[in-house]
């Protein structure tokens, strides 16, 4: 996607220091989603599509208002609708816009190892370059939301830019400006903190909701997206986001130690057999009859 | 009397050079993936999307390799108790005091883990290398065998590069006449009954 302006704090399968950290005074950037007053309407999921450009694919009916069961590389954000039962017995409706979180600890970059296929920029944005991507699909392993998605005709990954073109030139992402509600804003992630934080308090204390707060999980280092839920306890109900992501351990310990221990062993042997022709040297063939 | 003997025919030679062959590309195209500080050797091989093309497939050959030794070597590469009591005295071997060595069949006990090494660990390859191939088709619900896969993956790759390592020193520096007899089929009678005394007397009825 183009970055306009922007420059690359982190990058996936590269050797050495990175070209743009900390050479710009960035804020982070946040997108701020505010389930409790999202009607589920869509409009963000168009304002996507049409931004974006995405070709239209088949949507799914289940007899729900579902559009599609998750995001795909040619729909990169869905409203994901819940039923969810009160305590009362009756149903109250859960209406989550679901996309990259723009982790700050982003797993699908740990996991990548083709050089540049992922990036991040200094405002925080991940975004995918895909003149890089080998579509291996690591991504989707170190990814804890289920974000990234394979296109099989190019063999390369998609997903939210969070509309990196736009905010580069100083612009808000295109959900944002279409939502009708309100229940979208976009600023720096100080800012959307700050507000997330009264809404959660005001619908505490308020309008009942006594676990109201703001999701922006601390095991992937925070999110450039973040939720205001009326139940900060149970996220799993807002169509399975995860109450403690984190990039998966089985991923730490596939970039860390394993690498450092493989790269060791395979030097350790290169230099033991080396030892060993330099101590004892070729076996002589004895002619002894 | 000094004639060569045939040590391997065409048709091993054939299948042991496909295997090397696919096992080189998938170890370099395989490391070029481990490592950031590897990734020029896929731009080498034709660029990353190419590598990463192809060698799911040479995996494949390899693994079918693998089989076909299995089927052509299955006899020769039974571990016997004469083999055992010679890794008994293995330290002789690596220090090359091989006249303390017992006398062995066609492969030494060293030649034959290096075998079954490979092929336990091309059969995790495989396995594994199918799940990194297909991941689109395995669902979220499932993806902890992603995580087996990739971890499973490398570490079997490890073990083979071990063994390689090993294998092509033995076979090129240590062992002077074998990487001759991998390629042309034949040693010389005092190779044979230096390193391979009692399949020296099997072929030669000495
Ligand atoms: C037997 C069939 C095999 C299959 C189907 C297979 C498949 C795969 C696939 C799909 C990947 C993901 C990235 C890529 O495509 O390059 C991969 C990675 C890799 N393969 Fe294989 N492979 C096989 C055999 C081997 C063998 C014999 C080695 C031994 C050296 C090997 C070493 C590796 C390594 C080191 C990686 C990179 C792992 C990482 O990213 O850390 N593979 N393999
Ligand atoms: S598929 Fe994902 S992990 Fe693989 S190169 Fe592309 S972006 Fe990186
Ligand atoms: S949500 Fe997934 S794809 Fe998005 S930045 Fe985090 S790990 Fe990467």
């Amino acid at each position: 996607m183009s970055s306009g302006n922007l420059r690359v704090q982190k990058i996936s399968g590269h050797a050495g220091p990175v070209a743009g950290e900390g050479t710009q005074r960035q804020e982070q950037v946040c997108k701020l989603i505010d389930t409790t007053t999202c009607i589920g309407c869509k409009a963000c999921e168009v304002a996507c599509m049409e931004w974006n450009d995405l070709p239209f694919g088949e949507t799914v009916f289940d007899n729900t208002y579902q559009t599609m069961p998750e995001t795909r590389w040619n729909y990169w954000n869905l409203i994901k609708f819940n039923e969810h039962p009160r305590e009362d017995g009756s149903m109250q409706w859960l209406m989550r816009k679901d996309q990259c979180m723009h982790c700050a600890d982003p797993g699908c970059l740990a996991a990548c190892p083709a050089d540049n296929a992922i990036v991040q920029y200094q405002n925080g944005i991940v975004d995918f370059q895909q003149e890089y991507c080998i579509g291996c699909q690591y991504c989707v392993t170190g990814c804890p939301f289920n974000i990234p998605k394979f296109n099989p005709q190019t063999k390369k990954m998609f997903k939210c830019t969070l509309c990196t073109d736009r905010v580069s030139q100083g612009l808000e992402p295109a959900c944002i400006k279409a939502c009708p509600t309100g229940c979208l804003h976009f600023g720096t992630k100080d800012d959307m903190k700050e507000l997330a934080g009264a809404r959660a308090q005001q619908l505490r204390e308020h309008s009942g909701y006594a676990n109201a707060g703001v999701y922006d999980p601390v095991g992937v280092g925070g999110t450039s997206v973040i939720y205001v839920l009326h139940d900060i306890t149970n996220p799993e109900a807002y169509g399975g986001l995860p109450s403690d992501p984190r990039v998966p351990w089985a991923v730490r310990i596939w970039k860390q130690p394993l690498k450092w221990l493989g790269n060791l062993a395979m030097i350790g042997g290169l230099i033991g057999v080396t030892m060993h022709y330099l101590r004892f040297g070729p076996k002589k063939v004895k002619d002894d009859e | 009397m000094n004639d060569p003997i045939l040590r391997y025919t065409l048709v091993e030679r054939v299948m042991h050079w496909i295997a090397a062959v696919a096992f080189c590309y998938v170890l370099a195209t395989g490391l070029a993936f481990y490592s950031p500080h590897l990734y020029w050797i896929a731009t080498l091989l034709g660029g990353a999307p190419t590598s990463r093309f192809w060698h799911p497939w040479l995996g494949v050959v390899f693994a079918a390799t693998l089989f076909w030794m299995l089927k052509a070597w299955l006899g020769d590469m039974r571990i016997t108790p004469a083999d055992r009591k010679w890794g008994d005295s293995m330290q002789h071997y690596i220090r090359n005091e091989d006249e303390n060595l017992p006398p062995i069949d066609r492969f030494n006990i060293g030649q034959k883990y290096f075998f079954w090494g490979m092929l336990w660990a091309g059969i995790v390859l495989l396995l594994s290398g199918a799940v990194l191939w297909f991941p689109e088709l395995i669902p979220w619900s499932l993806r902890g065998l992603r995580f087996a896969a990739v971890l499973l993956h490398v570490s079997s790759a490890l073990i083979t590069i071990g063994l390689f390592i090993i294998h092509v020193y033995m076979g090129t520096a240590v062992v002077r006449g074998g990487f001759t007899s991998i390629i042309r089929g034949e040693v010389s009678p005092a190779w044979a009954r230096t390193h391979h005394r009692l399949w020296f007397q099997r072929v030669t009825g000495k």
